[in-house]
This record gives structure tokens, sequence and C-alpha cells, in this order.
């Protein structure tokens, strides 16, 4: 059976004054039904990108997105129509992604109305049962945005995403404005809904933590490339990629006894605009080689274990 | 059969939601007291302008030789002109055309502004450009310039006259409302109408119109005063009213001659457009507080 979501050498480039912006470059990767797939790195390395190219926001450079084994890379007019309702999107920031002029529950009636496939009737029930699903109060119904607290928001976000029932839902770091404690409850509802519905996530985000706490498998990116994939928990207990590796040290460790093993990483991000050809993380790798200046390939390294760099075995 | 009453069910449910939305709105409006001194304002003067011909003691048009330049008077209550035409009579006649020129202008500038700065901030990129290009040019040609293209092109005609006027309203407006949805554009709920199947034009008018109408509404109430006046300046080019029918702008330039020796024949008109001009900016910021929910009680 074909994979739910299956990317293809998918890129993204983005015309700027001082050159071609590489945000997202080659990328590949699947993700099976009711499966969760995290995306992690760190600002600016085309997470976000990837993800609302996947579900037809915006438009591929270059690649192939397949849905059920169908292309839907260039889809228009009425079956884009019809992938956009098996894709949503929940985004980052609940304060600007809902219409502060539109009632709540206006806002998670829209997609049902949009649809054109119910009746009103239908409708009005589908959306209380939504906001029952979500834990919206009754009383908050009517209100407007400004009226709920992050929290609140991002769980009427969550409703108009899931309000088709679609397989595949981008989470766009869903959780990185909420209050700690509130980040809990919304992962939990994120996970509990997942149970229920059987949705696939990719979930975008920059926070470790979370991402070892809901994924089954994690794409590292680093300006634009899947650096290494690896099932979840065979990322943290064996990270393959330098860059993985400084990222997963930088994890504060509660044990008081141990050790902390630092890698800390020389200089910034470099610029994904008009990149050279090899390795992108090579300027500030401390295993860096000249052999880093060719284009690197993901290599399978343990079952379901890939990373991108030719040093892998040396280094691990 | 069935699939028939869902649909009527539909379009009932959907003009009831409409119907509230409205009167929702219309509601909350009136609750403001500014709102309500001013709809209350531009009731008064329209209805006493539309019942001209019961509450005028004169014809407009009426000379009364034995009170030429007359004071405010017991006959005359805002007195008369240098021939002997009562002044609060031609007020009145005059209101007629000159609301109903400044209102619809003021409206129609508006209307053309906001399509055309909503495609143009919306779309962004090449349809921005060229869109901004031309309101630069279009701007850039005095508004005079343009209402005298237009007389000479289409020729006299109330029409015309609203056209010429509401012509220099759009590349202001324009220019406005892009400013603001370059502010807005990037907000994710509008990537998220997207993501949910919601056609362009919705997106446009339905989403992002809302969050950024309000500075064109107090533009509009602000410029429906000068654009009263303007029609005033049209009559020279052969556009607008011909003498002796009155109008509002007509009146304050033909009393500008005698500002010095008879104030009263400029104060009264001068007067009751600023009554006209205040009532329409209560309202409109009244409207504009009715439809940001932020500001709801």
């Amino acid at each position: 059976m074909a994979p739910l979501i299956e990317v293809k050498n998918l890129k993204k480039f983005f015309k700027v004054p001082a050159g071609t912006l590489y945000a997202v470059d080659n990328v590949s990767f699947t993700i099976n039904k009711g499966e969760t797939v995290g995306v992690v790195g760190e600002s600016g390395c085309g997470k976000s990108t990837l993800g609302r190219t996947i579900i037809r926001l915006l438009d591929a450079t270059d690649g192939q997105i397949l849905l059920e084994g169908d292309d839907i890379t260039h889809v228009t007019g009425k079956k884009l129509k019809a992938v956009r309702e098996k894709m949503q999107i929940i985004f980052q920031d609940p304060y600007s992604s809902l219409n502060p002029r539109q009632r709540i529950i206006t806002t998670v009636k829209e997609p049902l109305a949009r649809s054109g496939r119910f009746p009103r009737s239908v409708i009005n029930e589908e959306t209380e049962r939504l906001m029952d699903m979500v834990g919206i109060d009754a009383r908050l119904r009517q209100s407007y945005p400004h009226e709920l607290d992050g929290g609140r928001r991002q769980r009427v976000g969550i409703a108009r995403a899931l309000a088709l029932n679609p397989q595949f839902v981008v989470c766009d770091e869903p959780v990185s404005s909420l209050d700690v404690s509130i980040q809990a409850q919304v992962l939990n509802l994120l996970m509990d809904l997942q149970e229920q519905m059987g949705v696939a996530y990719m979930f975008v985000t920059h926070d470790l933590s979370v991402v070892r706490h809901i994924s089954d498998s994690i794409c590292v990116m680093y300006l634009g490339q899947i650096v290494e994939k690896s099932p979840a928990k065979e990322l943290f207990s064996m990270p393959l990629h330098p860059y993985t590796k400084a990222l997963l040290s930088a994890i504060p460790s509660t044990n008081i006894d141990e050790v902390m093993q630092q890698v800390e990483l020389k200089g910034e991000l470099t610029s994904p605009i008009n990149p050279k050809p090899g390795c992108r993380f090579a300027p500030r790798c401390p295993y860096a080689r000249e052999e880093c200046e060719q284009p690197q390939e993901l290599q399978e390294i343990a079952p379901d274990h890939f990373a991108a760099c030719w040093r892998v075995k040396e280094i691990g | 059969m069935t699939k028939t009453i869902v649909k009527q069910e539909k379009t009932q449910i959907e003009k009831i939601e409409k119907s509230s939305f409205f009167k929702e709105t219309m509601q909350r409006m009136v609750k403001g007291a500014g709102a309500k001194v001013g709809v209350a304002l531009l009731a008064v003067i329209v209805i006493s302008c539309l019942l001209a011909d019961y509450i005028a003691p004169f014809s407009p048009t009426e000379m009364d030789f034995t009170a030429l330049f007359a004071k405010p008077n017991a006959r005359h209550i805002f007195g008369t002109d240098g021939m002997g035409r009562d002044i609060f009579s031609r007020i009145l006649y005059g209101g007629r055309y000159s609301l109903a020129l400044g209102l619809s202008a003021s409206l129609l500038g508006t209307a053309v502004g906001i399509i055309i700065g909503s495609i143009a901030g919306y779309f962004g990129k090449k349809v921005e450009t060229v869109i901004m290009r031309v309101m630069d040019i279009w701007s850039s040609i005095p508004t005079l310039l343009l209402s005298i293209l237009i007389a000479t092109a289409l020729g006299e005609g109330f029409f015309n006259t609203i056209l010429a006027l509401a012509v220099g309203e759009v590349p202001v407006c324009v220019r406005l409302i892009r400013g603001q949805i370059l502010k807005e554009r990037c907000k994710e709920y509008l990537e998220a109408a997207e993501s949910i199947n919601c056609p362009k034009a919705v997106i446009m008018f339905q989403h992002l119109l809302p969050n950024v109408i309000s500075p064109v509404i107090v533009h509009m109430t602000m410029g429906i005063g000068s654009t009263i006046t303007m029609a005033a300046t049209l009559s020279y080019i052969g556009l607008g009213v011909k003498p002796p029918t009155p109008e509002w702008g007509a009146l304050l330039s033909d009393a500008r001659a005698h500002i010095l020796n008879y104030p009263h024949l400029i104060m009264f008109p001068g007067f009751v457009i600023a009554l006209t001009v205040l009532a329409i900016n209560l309202i409109g910021d009244g409207l504009r507080d009715a439809l940001d929910p932020k500001l709801r009680s």
C-alpha cells in the first residue's frame, strides 16, 4: 500500500534580491497513515516552508508530492479543493491565525460550509461536536478571538483544521507560543485526537522534548536539507550526524552526576541564499574535511536510520 | 426533492444570519452616544431638505427687491443675498443636491478605491506594481483637470458630476487600504482561509477587508465636506448645477465676495455644511467602533 504522503526530491526556492533562497532543497521522506513525523531544526531552516509546500499553500519549485500514491504537486481547481480537504494545517501563532473580526464559532464552521457537502443542520451539529471535541465551553462559542487565552485559541485552530476529518495535518510549531502548562494540554489533545481519528501529523518544531514526546520518526533539517532521519527513540539514543549531536547535546540534563558534554557550534547559520554545493553544515562542523565540499547523500546507517555525512561511521 | 428543501433551508438561514449581522452592527452603533447624535442630526438635515417644498418659506429663486442683503430677521430667518433671495430656503433646496452629490460621490470613490486597493494589496507582485504606478500617475494629475476631462468627454449630468467628484478620491483610498493590507497580509488567518478552500474574493472581502477598513471609513466621512464644496467649483467647468439653482458649495462661493460686509451670507451655509460633516463623522466613528469586536462592551 502506498504511504499516505510521499515527498520526492521536493524543492522550494524563493527569488530574493540577493539571489535564490534555497528554503527547501531536495527533501524526500514518507509519512504513513496515523503516524507522526517530527521535523526539527533551528529557526530559518525551512521547516515551515516544507510543511506549507506539502499541503499546497506554496507551490513547489521542483520535485513531487504524492498523496496516497497520487501526484498532487500541480493539481488545480476542483482537485486542489479536494486535496486541501484531506490536508490541513495548525499554525504556530494562535493570535494571528484566527480572524479577529470573526466569532470563533464562525471560524470553526467555515471549513464545513466551504466544502459545500453538508446541509446547514449537519454543519451546525458538526460545529458543536468539534467544539466539544477540542474542549471549548459552550459559553465561549460566540466570543471573538481576543476574548480567549492562547490555549483556547489554539484549540479553535485545531478544531478548524480537523473539521473536515483530514488524513494529514501539518502542525507548524503549534505549542511553541503557549505557556508550558498549556503546551502539555494541547499536545495531549493532539495525541488523543490522533488516536480517535487516525490522522497523520507532520510536527514541525524546534523543541526537542516536544518532538520526542509525540513523534514516531524524526527528520532533522539544516538549511533546507534533511541531514538525518530516524525512528524517534533511536535518534535520541544514537544520533549520527554531527549537527544532530550538537542539537541533542544542547538539551539540559536533569541528572546532576552526569557530566554535560556539550558540542558547541562555532559561528552562525550560513546564508540559505545561493549556498555552496557541499555539506551545508561543514562551516560549523567540528569534523569538517575537504571532502565535505562534495554534495552529501543520505545513506542508511542502521535500519530506517539515515544520515547525510560521509564521515558518519568514523565519528559515530 | 430533498435537495431543493435543503437549498431553501440554506438560503433562508443565510438570509437570517446576514440580516442579523447587519442588525447587530446597527444596534451596536446606535448604542454609542456620538453615533446617536450623528444619526439624529443627519436625519433632521436630510428630512428638512427633502421636505423643502413644505418647510421653506420662499421659493429658492424668488427675489425680494425690498430686502437686498437683509440681515437675519423674522421674515428671512437667515437673511437674504444680494438679489434678495431667502438664504434659509436656498439652503433647504440646495441640500437636496449637495447631500446627494456629496454622499454618493464619496461612496463611489471609496468603493472603487477599496476594490482596487484590495486587489493591489492582496495579490501583490506585478499586479500591485502596475496598480500603484497607475495610481501615482492618477494622483499626480490635479483633480480639477481630471474633472474637466470628464466634463468635456462625458458632458453634463448628475451622474457625470458624481464621477468627476469621485475621481479624486480613488487614489487616496487605494493607498490607504493597500498600506493597511501590507500590514495585515502576512497574518496566518489568511493562509488558514486559503487552506480551507475559501475563494480569493471571499478571503479578500470577508476576511481581509473588515480588518483594514477602519481608516478608510474615517477618511471617507472626513472627505464628504470637501466634496460638497468641490461641487461648487465644478459649475465653473459646466458640470454641476447652473445658477440660479441653489447648492451649498455655490452659496459659499457666491458669498465670498461679500464676506466683510455681510458675513451672515457665508456663515449660515458654512454652518450647515459643518453640521452635516460633523453628523457624518459621528456616524462614521460609531460605525468603525461597531465593526470592531474589541470595543464591544
